[in-house]
């Protein structure tokens, strides 16, 4: 299996609420908001920790889920925010991707 | 109920303000008949505070920020707190006159990921709108500029707020949106100038258009659904706040001023001497406005508008008391359903009754 690296979209907004994240696309103001474990995969996009590190060191960490589970529904979640093009997704570390919202709630 | 909606319950159940507007400053290009701004800078803040301030209210917690004015591009370091807000974060919407924004300025906006950019247009016709604006040509600028932005693909809206110099033109600004290919929005509110001179409000329109305005498919959808008589309130609605000014809402001025909403000036601290959040979580007045349910409201409680009125009220508090009426909401809701406010009742109580014609006393025998 290949390495994954992803990254935040420069064309967002997103803020942390009550625990969750709120994203909208610029392009097309579409809205959506990421549970828990999304969130945690979403705050550790940077582009350069593989996404296999991710899920590893942080959901399986922090969340009560089987390595073999975590990775398929990771991997589901980042196919379908990479389709709406707010999630950068490459087999080569991303460059110069979006900073990390500040945490608020 | 959409996510949107369900972010902002959650907001408001958090007390987080996700929605900021932000004058970064009130000096303009246009001197607009209507505003109720003074445009001279008695002290705006620099890029340094502003981005300070960014920084807290992302902390706090905000995501959609409004840059407003004034005219924002008249801030030489504009797009450098733009780029900054972007940085951050931010859903950012501006509203602008656009008659500064060319084919670069759009491009640049639509790099740094703006929403929505709001452009007041008062006429389709030019001499309509120059006299308005007192500006020359700004209506040939303005529209420039939204083709500019609607080339980048940008989401523009026209804004139209109508007075009595424009309120025959809502259709022609209409249509001018629809050959534009952006959202149009009509307001109808003229409020007094920040410092209490009401002069201006002589520019609202008379009852007679606002009726023809409700009563326009075309500007509100389903006239029967828009106009009908209001449903009995139950207790949802009697425990229900006014509206998200200072819920989920906060004004800042370009001098650091917060207040609960642009349209609410009811100083409630500053973020040159206090952390936002200090200010949020702990000022008196925002707490005061916090405590208002409409089962608290003296005259409009009891009125059968109560659940459907768009009562503002920081109007309200410009008339005198934020718990009171706000009676150009008592006109709208009174030429929108044809049924009288409970504070047009009221006022109709305290006039001197007209005369009855004929005799003072009428005496009749009683029949045998």
């Amino acid at each position: 299996m290949s390495v994954k690296y992803i990254a935040k979209s420069s064309a967002i907004a997103s803020r942390l609420l009550g625990g969750e994240m709120m994203v909208m696309s610029s392009a097309d103001s579409t809205f959506f908001t990421l549970n828990p474990v999304a969130t945690v995969v979403w705050q550790a996009a940077d582009g350069v920790t593989p996404l296999s590190d991710i899920v590893a060191d942080h959901v399986c960490a922090e969340f009560e889920v089987d390595a073999e589970t975590a990775h398929r529904d990771v991997e589901r979640f980042v196919e379908e925010l990479s389709q709406h093009g707010i999630l950068l997704v490459s087999e080569t570390p991303i460059a110069g991707s979006a900073t990390s919202p500040t945490e608020a709630a | 109920m959409s996510l949107i909606q369900e972010m902002s319950q959650r907001a408001l159940n958090l007390g987080v303000p996700m929605s900021v507007h932000f004058d970064i400053t009130y000096r303009c290009n246009e001197r607009c008949v209507h505003c109720y701004l003074d445009h001279d800078d008695h002290g705006e803040m620099t890029t340094a505070e502003i981005k300070h301030i960014l920084d807290e209210l992302a902390e706090a917690g905000t995501f959609f920020l409004t840059f407003s004015g004034g005219e924002v591009l008249m801030r030489r370091d504009f797009f450098e707190l733009l780029e900054y807000a972007r940085s951050l974060m931010f859903a950012v919407r501006i509203k602008t006159n656009a008659v500064m924004i060319g084919e670069a300025e759009a491009r640049r906006m639509l790099e740094l990921g703006v929403d929505q950019i709001q452009v007041s247009i008062y006429s389709h016709r030019h001499e309509v709108h120059d006299a308005i604006t007192k500006l020359p040509g700004s209506l040939r600028r303005s529209v420039e500029a939204i083709r500019f932005l609607t080339r980048q693909g940008l989401r523009v809206t026209i804004a139209n707020v109508l007075m009595t110099a424009n309120m025959y033109d809502h259709a022609g600004v209409q249509a001018l949106a629809r050959e534009l290919g952006v959202q149009y929005t009509l307001d109808p509110t003229i409020t007094p100038k920040m410092d209490g001179d009401t002069s201006i409000l002589n520019l609202r329109i008379p009852g007679s258009e606002l009726s023809g305005v409700f009563h326009n498919e075309s500007l509100v959808g389903n006239v029967e659904e828009f106009c009908a008589a209001p449903p009995t309130p139950d207790d949802d609605v009697m425990e229900g706040y006014p509206c998200s000014a200072g819920h989920t809402l906060a004004y800042i001025s370009p001098y650091g001023d917060v207040f609960p909403c642009v349209q609410f000036p009811l100083p409630s601290g500053n973020v040159r001497r206090q952390k936002f959040l200090d200010i949020w979580n702990h000022s008196s007045e925002l707490n005061d406005v916090r405590s208002i349910r409409a089962k608290d409201l003296p005259v409009c409680s009891s009125c059968s508008h109560v659940g459907t009125c768009t009562r503002c009220p920081g109007l309200a508090y410009m008339e005198g008391n934020m718990r009171g009426p706000s009676t150009a909401d008592c006109e709208k809701s009174f030429h929108r359903t044809g049924i009288r406010s409970a504070n047009m009742l009221r006022l109709d109580g305290n006039q001197p009754r007209p005369i009855p014609s004929g005799p003072l006393i009428h005496i009749q025998p009683l029949t045998a």
